[in-house]
């Protein structure tokens, strides 16, 4: 009887009970600690020094008082609200034409990735300089064809705006494209079979078979694209650099700028202050991924 | 081909001729100036009548003064890249392997404070990271870059670990167990050589990301022999008389190992980072 009860007793250790903890739990705390203290040292300490910077009313005042807050906060919601969606039913499109069988269309798509692939900085300031109003590529060729000379592009600040998200746009489709594609391509192709056994349109397709199980993903994917758009620097920056007069800063610039001219208050202030619009999504994503 | 077949293709060009000309414009415009002679760059041509290499010669042999630098910046975004893809690994697979096979308690809290960071944008990140670096006395450390850039690629690194992590049977685990292997035993010999392909996509991804930061480099990091490629290309765009011919041959040769190193780990990365957002 001893015998047979001996290994019961070892193995009551590795239940609740035990005071002690296991060499599971041990390595899985020496195995997550750097990541804790990256999280502890680099984002924790950070985010509360930065609210703790932000502490002052006087920055809040400074800040509303300020024209370009103002612009910047216009010109934010206009990039994310225009840009974000007309990116996103751009994806859905191109995610659709990405999946045919075509030779060509898989090179096709073997270059369609390269804008996300390289750093922003050689691009964007190619696109700039194609835009330049005496030299550049752009009014070069509106002079030959029509004789006249081209818009002053990154000099009229509604059309730099335009610019600039549709730099965005350059750089970050291919991204979101790739990732409807795996979506549609998640779409078991019997349901396809069977639409077209019943005769179905390609509008009918989409509407009945492709959207429903899109919708999903392609609501995430905005949110997603939404809050990252708030933060996106290098299109702004590296193509207008704010201007021209201060014009065309989105947040994310802004908050550069004032660090810049040593106003680390304003900058962090800039930042609380979009925090409402942020945190909501933020919560939201994480609901979705997090299950 | 029937009539229906070649509509379809006429319909699939009117797409796809765009898309390539949308997507190879910049792309192309930095070629042309990068093997144009000075002159031509700016006349507004297609192509130039007399290509050249002699930028590219220009910028090798580090013969203009916004150059002095070029071969050592280079270097730096090289270091700062491979640092920042290493380290990343080691983080996220310790982390990833912690909470998704040894549930390590407060592991699920952990992903979550890792998840928020993932969502909060980078820019909103940079001044108060800017700050901290300076408190921290690593301003114009090169380590100021890699542990930032770590910070940054961590949090996706181990949601789409513990993603791949999840699928591995537990049966794998149990077996280990059964046969007396320690914890460390069953993450060097079983879980990492499984992990592989994720473990590839993650490198590659923590490896770009930072190779291609600019708003990072340029806060964390000022003296000239400490940038990296992308910000001696932005400080060149501050003077007055850059030479645009050579600003453009610097941003076609930076912009070449990283397209080079996706098309290289393709496979991994396409299949590795959109697995997980596939799910949600």
């Amino acid at each position: 009887m001893a015998t047979v009860a001996l290994p019961q007793v070892e193995q009551v250790p590795s239940g609740p009970q035990r005071s002690g903890i296991s060499p599971w739990q041990k390595w899985g705390m020496i195995l997550i600690s750097p990541y804790v203290l990256v999280f502890i040292v680099f984002v924790m300490y950070p985010v509360g020094y930065g609210l703790w910077l932000a502490r002052h009313p006087v920055s809040y005042e400074h800040l509303f008082e300020d024209p370009i807050f103002a612009r910047s906060v216009i010109n934010t919601i206009v990039f994310v609200v225009v840009g974000i969606n007309v990116k996103m039913v751009i994806a859905l499109v191109l995610s659709g034409f990405f999946i045919q069988a075509r030779t060509w269309i898989k090179w096709l798509s073997f270059l369609f990735i390269l804008p996300w692939a390289v750093p922003s900085i050689p691009t964007i300031l190619s696109i700039r300089f194609m835009l330049n109003p005496e030299w550049g590529l752009i009014n070069s060729l509106i002079f030959r064809f029509t004789g006249a000379d081209g818009p002053n592009w990154l000099n009229d600040p509604t059309l730099a705006l335009g610019i600039a998200m549709l730099v965005h746009i350059w750089k970050s489709l291919p991204f979101w494209t790739l990732i409807l594609i795996a979506g549609r391509l998640a779409i078991p192709a019997e349901h396809y079979e069977a639409a077209s056994v019943d005769g179905a349109t390609s509008w009918q397709k989409f509407r009945f078979i492709t959207w429903p199980s899109m919708r999903t993903l392609y609501l995430t994917c905005s949110i997603l694209s939404m809050i990252w758009t708030m933060g996106d620097f290098n299109s702004v920056y590296l193509l207008t650099g704010g201007g021209p007069a201060d014009l065309t800063h989105v947040l994310a610039t802004l908050g550069i700028r004032y660090l810049r001219l040593d106003q680390v208050d304003l900058s962090m202030a800039a930042i609380v202050v979009a925090l409402p619009a942020v945190l909501p999504l933020v919560y939201f994503m994480m609901k979705r991924l997090s299950k | 081909m029937n009539k229906r077949g070649a509509l379809t293709e006429a319909k699939l060009l009117l797409i796809g001729i765009p898309v390539f000309i949308w997507t190879m414009l910049p792309i192309y415009h930095l070629t042309l100036f990068a093997i144009s002679p000075k002159d031509q760059a700016m006349g507004g041509q297609l192509w130039p009548d007399h290509p050249t290499l002699h930028n590219f010669e220009v910028v090798f042999r580090e013969q203009h003064h916004y150059l002095n630098h070029f071969w050592l910046q280079m270097w730096n975004s090289l270091f700062i890249a491979v640092a920042v893809g290493l380290l990343t690994l080691v983080v996220a697979t310790g982390a990833a392997f912690a909470i998704s096979r040894l549930k390590v308690r407060g592991g699920r809290t952990v992903m979550n404070l890792a998840l928020f960071t993932y969502f909060i944008p980078a820019a909103f990140l940079a001044v108060p990271m800017y700050k901290t670096m300076g408190v921290y006395g690593l301003l114009n450390n090169q380590w100021s870059m890699i542990l930032a850039m770590t910070t940054i690629a961590a949090p996706y690194s181990i949601w789409v670990l513990k993603q791949a992590s999840d699928k591995l049977p537990l049966e794998l685990d149990e077996a280990a167990k059964m046969d007396g292997a320690s914890p460390l035993q069953l993450f060097i010999l079983v879980y990492l050589p499984l992990m592989t392909p994720s473990l590839v996509a993650i490198g590659t991804y923590a490896l770009l990301l930072a190779w291609n930061e600019y708003l990072y480099a340029f806060l964390l990091l000022s003296k000239d022999t400490d940038v990296t490629l992308g910000v001696a290309l932005g400080n060149f765009l501050a003077a007055d008389d850059s030479p645009w011919e050579l600003l453009m041959t610097t941003g076609l040769i930076y912009a070449l190992p990283p397209a080079a190193i996706y098309y290289t780990f393709k496979r991994y990365m396409v299949g590795g980072l959109t697995a997980g957002a596939v799910k949600s």
